[in-house]
C-alpha cells in the first residue's frame, strides 16, 4: 500500500467524495419524479441510501493501493476479510447495477465475443464482459488484491473467479461448504470453521495487517445486528397495508449484502427500520389501493423492476415477501461473536441455495402464511440453475396444500435477450384473470 | 336478441364464434391469421356472422383472446387465452379438469376447478418443438399433408425415435432419415412421440385431475391424441372443432359481460 495512495484515499473519503457528490447533486435538475396515484409516498429513506451506495462506489475508485482490495461473492463471509480493512467489491451486486441500468446485453456479449457460453450465469458473463472491455456504470472498479468465493449459492463461482484469479493474477481463497442434503453435522461445521482459520496467514499477507480476535469479534457482532435488523425491516411487511413494498426492498437490499460488518450498514437499517414502523403505525403503504400479497421467489429481474413495481401497483398488488430478500436475514443472525468461526460455519453453511429443497418449501410456505400471501409470482431464472431447479415442483406443492396460484416467468435476472415481454404478459394477465375471479 | 362474439387470433388461425343468449353456437369459422391480424380477425367474425345469419350490429358484446387480442379494435374486452380455452372447455364437457391446448406457437396446459375456473396453468412457447408449427414444418419435409399426419402415423409398425427437442436439429435428424429411406409412418409417429413428450413434462408438472379435453389444432391429429391418451392412461374429450374452443370460451366470456 502506498502512502500517496493512502493519503488521496482518505482526502477522498473526508472531503473529496462529499464535495464532488455535492456538486454532481448540484449538476442534476432537480425535477421531481411525477407521482404515481398507486403508489403510497416515496421512502424518505432512500437518499440516504443513494448517498451510501454511490460513494461506496465512487470511494472505490480510490481503493486500489491504499487498501487491500478483495471481489468477494454475495454468500462468502465477509466478516473475515473486514477484520483486516478489506474494501469489498461484490461483482453480483455490480451486475445487478449494470441490470438494472439495461447494459446486460452488452457486457455478456462481450464475455461470450471471448469463448464464454451464453449458458453461463449472466453475473458472471457482466463481470468478464467487464474484465475486457471496462465499461461499468460505477465509474471505475479498483482491481483486486485477493478474490474471495464461496460455493454455498453455486458452483458458478468457482470457475468465475477462477478465471477472475487467472486474469488478475491475485491469489483466490474458497470457502468450500458441503450442501445440506438434511441437518448440518458436526463434522462439516469444524470442516468449514476450520477452513476459515486456515485463511488467516493469507489475508494477513495479502493485507499487511495482523488478525486481531478482538476487532474481529466486534465486526461478527455488527454483521449479526445488521441482518437482525433487515430481519425487521422485512418483518414491517407483514402489516396490512405493507409499508413497503419488495421492489424496494430489492434496492435496499445492497447495504446488508455489500456492506455488513461495517457500522454505515447497521445504521442505515435503524433508519430505515423506524421510518417503516411509523408508516406503519399511520397506516401508510407503499401501494396506496393493497388488495392482493404477493411473494416473489428468486433473484429479481433487474430491468424489469421498475415495469413490475408499476403494473402490479396499478392492480392493487403488493409483493409483501421474497425468498430472496429474505436469504440475509434467514441465518447470517447465526453469527455468535463468542464462537465467531464455528457460528459463522453454520450461518453461512445453511444459507437458501445450499440447502435442500424440503427446507425451501418449508420456508415458503412458513412465508405464505406469516405474509398472508394470496399469490405467488415465481422467476425461473436462466442464469442461476440452483435457485431455478424445483421451481415447478414447489408449485405444485405449494398449490396442493395451501390452494396458493402462481405462475412462472421465464427471464433472467440481467440478460434480457432471454426476455420476451410478450410471454411474459400472456402469463402475467392469465394470473391476474386467475386472482381477481 | 342480443348476440355475443368470440374471436381468437392465434399465431396460425384466427376463429370466431358465435353465440346466442343461452350459450347456443350459432356459428363459427376459422380462417388462416396471414400476416394481418385485424384482418383475419375480420375475416372470420365475417365469416362466423354469416354463418349464424346474425347482424353485426346485433352483437351486444365481443372478446377477443389470443396472441393477436391486442388487434382487434373492435372488440370490448381482452382476456388470454388460458381463461378462454378454459372456459369453452367447461363448456363443451363439463367435467373437464385439465385442459391440454396445442396451437401453432404455443402449447398450454391448464387446470380447472369445478367450476371452470383456473386454478393453475403451464405454458411452453420458447421454442417451436412441442407445438403445432413443429408439426407442419415436418409435414412440410415428408411432403405430407396436414391431414395425413394422423392417419399415416396409425399405419406404422413400429416408431423411430427422434432424439432431438429441438425443431432445427430434428429437422436435420428427419432429413437423414429420409435419405436412409426410412418409411414415413414411422418417422410420422416418432414426431408426434415427441412432440407428446414435450407436452407431458407441463402435463406433469401440474399434475391430472378430472377428464382431459385437447383444444387447438393438433387436437385434429389422430396420432398425437392416441399417443397422450396411452400416456395418461385414459380418453380425452376431442369436441369436432377443437381450433375454436378459445373463440368459444372468448364468446362465453362476452356473454358474461367480459367477465373471465
Ligand atoms: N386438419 C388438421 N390436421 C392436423 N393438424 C392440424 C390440422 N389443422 C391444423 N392442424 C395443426 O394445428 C396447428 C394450428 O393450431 P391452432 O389453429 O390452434 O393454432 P393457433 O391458435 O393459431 O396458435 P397459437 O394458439 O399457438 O397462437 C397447426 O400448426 C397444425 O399443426
Ligand atoms: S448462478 Fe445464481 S447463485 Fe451463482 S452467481 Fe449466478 S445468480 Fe448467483
Ligand atoms: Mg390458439
Amino acid at each position: 500500500m502506498s502512502l500517496t495512495n493512502k493519503l488521496q484515499f482518505s482526502f477522498m473519503k473526508d472531503l473529496g467524495a462529499p464535495a464532488l457528490m455535492a456538486l454532481n447533486q448540484a449538476g442534476k435538475k432537480k425535477r421531481p419524479p411525477k407521482p404515481n396515484p398507486h403508489f403510497g409516498p416515496p421512502l424518505k429513506s432512500a437518499k440516504r441510501l443513494k448517498e451510501i451506495m454511490t460513494r461506496h462506489y465512487f470511494l472505490a475508485r480510490y481503493a486500489r493501493g491504499a487498501r487491500p482490495v478483495a471481489w468477494v461473492t454475495s454468500g462468502a463471509p465477509v466478516e473475515l476479510l473486514r477484520a483486516f480493512g478489506f474494501y469489498t467489491i461484490y461483482p453480483e451486486n455490480h451486475g445487478a447495477l449494470c441490470g438494472a441500468q439495461k447494459m446486460g446485453p452488452k457486457l455478456c456479449q462481450a464475455a461470450e465475443e471471448h469463448g464464454y457460453h451464453p449458458d453461463l450465469c449472466s453475473y458472471a458473463r457482466i463481470d468478464l464482459g467487464h474484465y475486457f472491455t471496462g465499461i461499468t456504470p460505477a465509474g471505475r472498479l479498483p482491481k483486486p488484491d485477493l478474490l474471495f468465493a464461496s460455493n454455498n449459492i453455486c458452483q458458478t463461482v468457482l470457475y468465475w473467479y477462477k478465471a477472475l484469479a487467472h486474469y488478475h493474477n491475485v491469489p483466490l481463497l474458497l470457502f468450500d461448504t458441503p450442501y445440506n442434503f438434511r441437518d448440518i453435522t458436526d463434522s462439516d461445521v469444524s470442516f468449514m470453521s476450520a477452513q476459515l482459520e486456515e485463511m488467516i496467514p493469507v489475508l494477513e499477507r495479502v493485507s499487511g495487517r495482523k488478525f486481531v480476535m478482538e476487532r474481529f469479534q466486534e465486526i461478527v457482532q455488527m454483521a449479526h445486528d445488521t441482518s437482525a435488523l433487515w430481519g425487521q425491516v422485512l418483518a414491517t411487511m407483514s402489516h396490512r397495508p405493507a409499508p413497503m413494498t419488495i421492489f424496494d426492498a430489492f434496492v435496499h437490499l445492497a447495504p446488508v449484502v455489500s456492506l455488513r460488518g461495517l457500522p454505515v450498514s447497521r445504521e442505515y437499517y435503524k433508519l430505515l427500520l423506524a421510518e417503516l414502523q411509523e408508516r406503519v403505525s399511520l397506516g401508510i403503504g407503499a401501494v396506496t389501493n393493497e388488495n392482493k400479497r404477493l411473494m416473489w421467489d428468486n433473484i429479481a429481474i433487474w430491468y424489469k423492476v421498475r415495469d413490475y413495481a408499476e403494473l402490479f401497483a396499478s392492480k392493487g398488488m403488493n409483493f409483501v415477501a421474497a425468498t430472496y430478500t429474505n436469504a440475509w436475514a434467514e441465518t447470517i443472525h447465526y453469527l455468535d461473536q463468542a464462537k465467531p468461526f464455528e457460528s459463522m460455519a453454520r450461518a453461512y453453511g445453511l444459507v437458501i441455495l445450499n440447502n435442500n429443497l424440503n427446507h425451501r418449501l418449508g420456508l415458503m410456505e412458513q412465508m405464505i402464511k406469516d405474509y398472508q400471501v394470496d399469490g405467488l409470482v415465481i422467476h425461473s431464472a436462466r442464469s442461476c440453475k440452483p435457485y431455478s431447479v424445483g421451481q415447478y415442483d414447489m408449485k405444485r406443492l405449494l398449490m396442493e396444500r395451501l390452494g396458493v396460484p402462481s405462475v412462472v416467468i421465464e427471464a433472467d435476472i440481467t440478460d434480457s435477450r432471454h426476455y420476451s415481454e410478450e410471454q411474459a404478459q400472456v402469463r402475467l394477465e392469465a394470473f391476474f384473470e386467475a386472482l381477481e375471479n | 336478441m342480443p348476440y355475443f362474439a368470440g374471436i381468437d387470433v392465434g399465431s396460425l388461425s384466427s376463429d370466431a364464434v358465435i353465440i346466442d343468449g343461452d350459450a347456443n353456437i350459432l356459428g363459427f369459422s376459422v380462417q388462416p391469421t396471414g400476416a394481418h391480424s385485424t384482418n383475419a380477425a375480420e375475416a372470420a367474425l365475417a365469416e362466423a356472422l354469416d354463418k349464424a345469419a346474425v347482424s353485426r350490429a346485433d352483437l351486444a358484446y365481443i372478446v377477443a383472446t389470443g396472441y393477436g387480442r391486442v388487434s382487434v379494435p373492435f372488440a370490448h374486452k381482452r382476456i388470454t387465452e388460458i381463461s378462454c380455452h378454459g372456459l369453452g372447455a367447461h363448456h363443451l364437457f363439463p367435467d373437464t379438469g385439465t385442459v391440454i391446448d396445442i396451437g401453432g406457437q404455443d402449447s398450454k396446459v391448464i387446470r380447472l376447478d369445478k367450476f371452470g375456473k383456473v386454478v393453475d396453468f403451464s405454458m411452453n412457447d420458447k421454442c417451436a418443438a412441442g407445438t403445432g408449427r413443429f408439426l407442419e414444418v415436418m409435414a412440410e419435409r415428408l411432403g405430407v399433408s396436414l391431414d395425413q399426419m394422423g392417419a399415416l402415423s396409425q399405419q406404422a409398425q413400429r416408431e423411430i425415435e427422434i432424439s432431438s427437442v429441438c425443431t432445427v436439429f430434428a429437422e436435420s435428424e428427419v432429413v437423414s432419415l429420409i435419405a436412409r429411406n426410412q418409411p414415413k409412418a414411422e418417422i410420422i409417429r416418432g414426431l408426434h412421440k415427441a412432440i407428446v413428450g414435450r407436452v407431458w413434462s407441463m402435463v406433469k408438472a401440474l399434475g391430472v385431475t378430472g377428464a382431459v379435453t385437447m383444444s387447438g389444432g393438433v387436437a385434429k391429429n389422430q396420432g398425437v391424441v392416441k399417443l397422450m391418451e396411452a400416456k395418461l392412461g385414459q380418453k380425452v374429450h376431442i369436441h369436432s372443432e377443437p381450433q375454436i374452443i378459445g373463440a368459444l370460451g372468448a364468446a362465453l366470456a362476452a356473454l358474461r359481460g367480459g367477465k373471465a
